[in-house]
C-alpha cells in the first residue's frame, strides 16, 4: 500500500517536472472525455426532449375495445359488441400497478353547432378528465377541463380542439359560449392547446371532449350506430342472432354446464351491464411496463368477464408498438453513435499518451538506468512508468469531465438546449481513461523496464 | 573473509557470429574496508570488470563471490536486490535527478528498499547523509542549483544512504576541477577511514588512483596488480 502510494506521488512529482509537457499530452484524454462529457449531456437532454414528444403523441398508450360479435362465421368486426364498462376503467385503474392512467371513452359522431356555423368533429369524445393526462395533453390553451364532478353529474360542459374553435368561432376566444350537439347546449370551458395531425394524419385537433355521461345518455344513444356504421348490423340480442347451423345440429341444444342451483346464482351474481364504453384508453407507467401493463390488464379482464382458459376474449388490446419501438429505437442509435466517438476519440488521445509516454522513456534513459543501478527491479520500473500513465490519463479524465460540465451547461445557458446530468458517464470517463492509461501506458513502461542498466547508464 | 572475491572470472561478448573474450580469468579479492583504484585503458575489460564487480552484469564463467554470496549467477531481480543493499555507485557525470530536489535524490535508493522505511525515517536518513557530506544547508537546491561537486557530494550522498559495504566510484572526478577533485577525493579516503566502508576508484588518471591504498591494472582482460605506470595512459587514444 505505501508502496503504491509512494510510485503515485513519484508520478506526481515526474509529472510535474514537465507540466507544459503532461497538459499537452493529456490534452487529447481532455478533450476526448470532455467531447464525450458534453456530447452525453446535451445527446440525454435532447433524447428526453424527443421522448417525451413520441410519448406525447400516445406511445404509452394502450386501447382496450370490445371484442367482436359474429354470428355463424361472420364477424362484425371490432366494437360490435358491448363488453366495457365503466367498472372495468375504475378497476384497471386499481389493479393494475403498470398502468398509470385511465380514461374510459364513449364516441360520437354528429353535428356541432354555434350561432349560425355547424361542423362535424372527427371525434366526441365522453370520456373523464384523465382523458387529458393519458394523452399528454393538461396543459390547456384557454380555460380548464371539466371536473370528476361533472363526469358524476353529467353537466354539460365541453372541451374543444383548436379546429372546432377555428370552425365555429373564427376569431372570437370560445371560453363560455355555448355550442349544441344534437339539440343538447354545452358550454365551453376549455380550449385544448394545438396537437396537429396523428401517424395516420388524422387531425387530433377536431375534437370536442366531455364528461362521459353526458355523451352517453344525453347525446349518443347506443354508440355503435353511430360510432362504427358497420357494426349496426350486429344486434345485442340474443333472440336476432343470425343462427343457421342450429337446424343442422340438434344437439346445439344442449346445455354444456349444470343448471345453477339458487344457491349458487345468489352466491355468485352475475353482473348486470347497465352502462357500456366504447373504448378504454389507458397509459401505462413507462414504455417499458408497456407489456406488463397488457399482461396484467388481460388478467383483470378475463377474471371480471369470467372468461376461462381457452376462451376467446370479449375485448382487444391495441399498444402502438411501432411507436414505441421508434422510442427505444432513437435513444439506442444515439447510445451507441457516442459510444463509438467516445471510443475513437480515446483511443486517439490513448495513442497520443504511449507517444510521449513513448518520448519520456528514451529521454529518462539514464534516470531508468540509475533506479536500476541503486536497486529497482524490472517490475518497479514498469510500475512506475505504468502509474504515470494513468495518472497522466486520470487527470485528463477528471479535467475533461470538468470541461464536459462546462460545454453542457454553456450550452444550455446559450442555445437552450435541454441537457441532463450523466452520472453514468463521468464513471465510465474515469473507468475508461484508466483504462486508456493501462493500455497505451503498457508498452512503453515494459520498454522501460527491459533496458539493460549498463547500456542505459551510459546512454547520451 | 573478503568482501570480493573472483575465482577465475571469464566473460565473453558474443558480436554476431564472432566471440570477443573481455574478461580472461581475473582472479582477485578484496578486503573489508580497502581502498583500492582500478586502473585500465578504454578496451581493456575494465568498464566490463566493474560492470561485473556492481552486480549489474554477469560473468560467463567463474565465481564471484561478494560478501560472501555467490552472485555470479543470481537473477536480474536478485541481483537488484544486492546493489540495493550492499552496493552505492558514484558516477562521472553524477548522475542526478533534474528538477528534483538534493534531499529527495538521496532518498530515492530507499523506495527500493525491502525494509521499508517510513517517509519521515527515509528524509532523517537522507539528511544525515547531506549532511555528513556538508551539504546539511543545500537540502531543498535543485541539481542544477549545485556546483558540480556539490552535485558529486549529494550523488556519494545517494550512494551512502543506504549504508553499503562497497562504494564503487567510476571516473568520479572526471568532471570536475582538480581543487574539486581533490575534495570529492579526500571525501572518500575520508568514509574509508572512518567508516570503513569499502571503495574502488575506477579511473585511468594515476593521480585519481595515487589517493588509493592499492591498485589494480587490467590489461586486456588479465589483472596486472600492484605497478605504477602509465602505460594505461599512453596507449588510450
Amino acid at each position: 500500500m505505501r508502496a503504491f502510494y509512494r510510485t503515485t506521488l513519484m508520478a506526481f512529482k515526474a509529472l510535474r517536472r514537465n507540466i507544459m509537457r503532461s497538459a499537452l499530452t493529456t490534452l487529447g484524454i481532455v478533450i476526448g472525455v470532455a467531447a464525450v462529457i458534453a456530447m452525453t449531456e446535451i445527446g440525454q437532454g435532447t433524447n428526453t426532449a424527443v421522448q417525451r414528444t413520441i410519448k406525447s403523441m400516445g406511445a404509452d398508450n394502450l386501447l382496450i375495445q370490445p371484442g367482436t360479435a359474429s354470428s355463424g362465421g361472420v364477424s362484425f368486426g371490432s366494437g360490435s359488441v358491448f363488453t366495457l364498462t365503466p367498472q372495468d376503467s375504475d378497476a384497471i385503474l386499481r389493479e393494475c400497478p403498470a398502468v398509470a392512467e385511465v380514461a374510459p371513452i364513449v364516441r360520437a359522431r354528429t353535428q356541432v353547432v354555434y350561432g349560425n356555423r355547424n361542423w362535424v368533429p372527427v371525434y366526441i369524445y365522453g370520456t373523464t378528465p384523465s382523458f387529458l393526462k393519458v394523452r399528454d395533453w393538461e396543459d390547456l390553451e384557454e380555460g380548464e377541463g371539466f371536473t370528476d364532478q361533472d363526469v358524476r353529474n353529467g353537466t354539460a360542459v365541453c372541451v374543444l380542439g383548436q379546429t372546432i374553435v377555428r370552425e365555429l368561432f373564427a376569431d372570437e376566444s370560445a371560453i363560455g359560449k355555448e355550442v349544441r350537439v344534437q339539440n343538447v347546449t354545452f358550454r365551453v370551458v376549455g380550449v385544448l392547446s394545438k396537437k396537429g395531425a396523428n401517424m395516420m394524419g388524422v387531425d387530433q385537433d377536431d375534437i370536442l371532449l366531455a364528461p362521459w355521461r353526458t355523451i352517453k345518455y344525453r347525446v349518443s344513444g347506443t354508440s355503435a350506430s353511430t360510432a362504427n356504421q358497420s357494426a349496426a348490423a350486429a344486434t345485442t340480442d340474443p333472440s336476432q342472432k343470425v343462427n343457421s347451423l342450429s337446424g343442422l345440429y340438434p344437439n346445439q341444444g344442449t346445455s354444456l354446464y349444470q343448471t345453477p342451483t339458487p344457491t349458487q346464482v345468489a352466491d355468485t351474481p352475475q353482473p348486470i351491464r347497465f352502462t357500456n364504453v366504447d373504448q378504454i384508453l389507458c397509459k401505462a407507467a413507462s414504455t417499458k411496463e408497456i407489456d406488463l401493463a397488457i399482461k396484467q390488464i388481460t388478467e383483470l379482464l378475463h377474471e371480471r368477464h369470467r372468461i376461462k382458459t381457452g376462451q376467446p376474449d370479449d375485448f382487444s388490446i391495441r399498444n402502438m408498438t411501432e411507436m414505441s419501438k421508434a422510442l427505444g429505437s432513437t435513444s439506442q442509435t444515439m447510445t451507441r453513435s457516442l459510444l463509438f466517438v467516445a471510443l475513437v476519440s480515446l483511443v486517439v488521445g490513448g495513442v497520443g499518451i504511449m507517444n510521449i509516454m513513448l518520448v519520456s522513456v528514451t529521454e529518462r534513459t539514464r534516470e531508468i538506468g540509475l533506479r536500476m543501478a541503486v536497486g529497482a527491479r524490472a517490475r518497479d520500473i514498469l510500475r512506475q512508468f505504468l502509474v504515470e500513465a494513468v495518472v497522466l490519463c486520470m487527470m485528463g479524465g477528471l479535467i475533461g469531465i470538468l470541461l464536459g460540465r462546462g460545454v453542457a451547461v454553456l450550452v444550455r445557458v446559450s442555445l437552450g438546449w435541454p441537457t441532463e446530468i450523466s452520472v453514468l458517464a463521468m464513471v465510465g470517463a474515469v473507468v475508461v481513461s484508466a483504462g486508456v492509461g493501462m493500455i497505451f501506458g503498457y508498452y512503453p513502461a515494459w520498454k522501460a523496464s527491459r533496458l539493460d542498466p549498463i547500456e542505459a547508464l551510459r546512454y547520451e | 573473509m573478503d568482501l570480493i572475491k573472483l575465482d577465475n572470472l571469464y566473460k565473453t561478448y558474443h558480436l554476431g557470429e564472432m566471440d570477443v573474450p573481455v574478461l580472461k580469468g581475473v582472479t582477485l579479492s578484496i578486503g573489508h574496508g580497502e581502498m583500492v583504484a582500478l586502473m585500465g585503458a578504454s578496451g581493456s575489460g575494465k568498464s566490463t570488470l566493474m560492470n561485473i564487480l556492481g552486480c549489474l552484469d554477469r560473468p560467463s564463467a567463474g565465481h564471484y563471490w561478494l560478501d560472501g554470496q555467490e552472485v555470479s549467477r543470481l537473477s536480474a531481480d536478485a541481483r537488484a536486490m544486492v546493489r540495493n543493499r550492499k552496493i552505492g555507485f558514484v558516477f562521472q557525470s553524477f548522475n542526478l535527478l533534474a528538477r528534483t530536489s538534493a534531499l529527495e535524490n538521496v532518498m530515492m535508493p530507499l523506495s527500493y528498499t525491502a525494509s521499508g522505511l517510513s517517509d519521515r525515517e527515509g528524509s532523517r536518513q537522507a539528511q544525515a547523509m547531506l549532511e555528513r557530506v556538508g551539504l546539511g544547508d543545500r537540502l531543498d537546491h535543485h541539481p542544477s542549483q549545485l556546483s558540480g561537486g556539490q552535485q558529486q557530494r549529494v550523488a556519494i550522498a545517494r550512494a551512502l544512504v543506504n549504508r553499503p559495504p562497497l562504494v564503487f566510484a567510476d571516473e568520479p572526478t572526471g568532471n570536475l576541477d582538480s581543487r574539486t577533485s581533490v575534495e570529492i577525493l579526500r571525501m572518500f579516503q575520508q568514509l574509508n577511514a572512518e567508516e570503513g566502508i569499502t571503495i574502488i576508484l575506477v579511473t585511468h588518471d594515476a593521480t585519481v588512483a595515487s589517493y588509493a591504498k592499492r591498485t589494480i591494472h587490467i590489461r586486456d582482460g588479465m589483472i596486472e596488480e600492484g605497478v605504477y605506470g602509465h602505460e594505461g595512459i599512453k596507449s588510450s587514444a
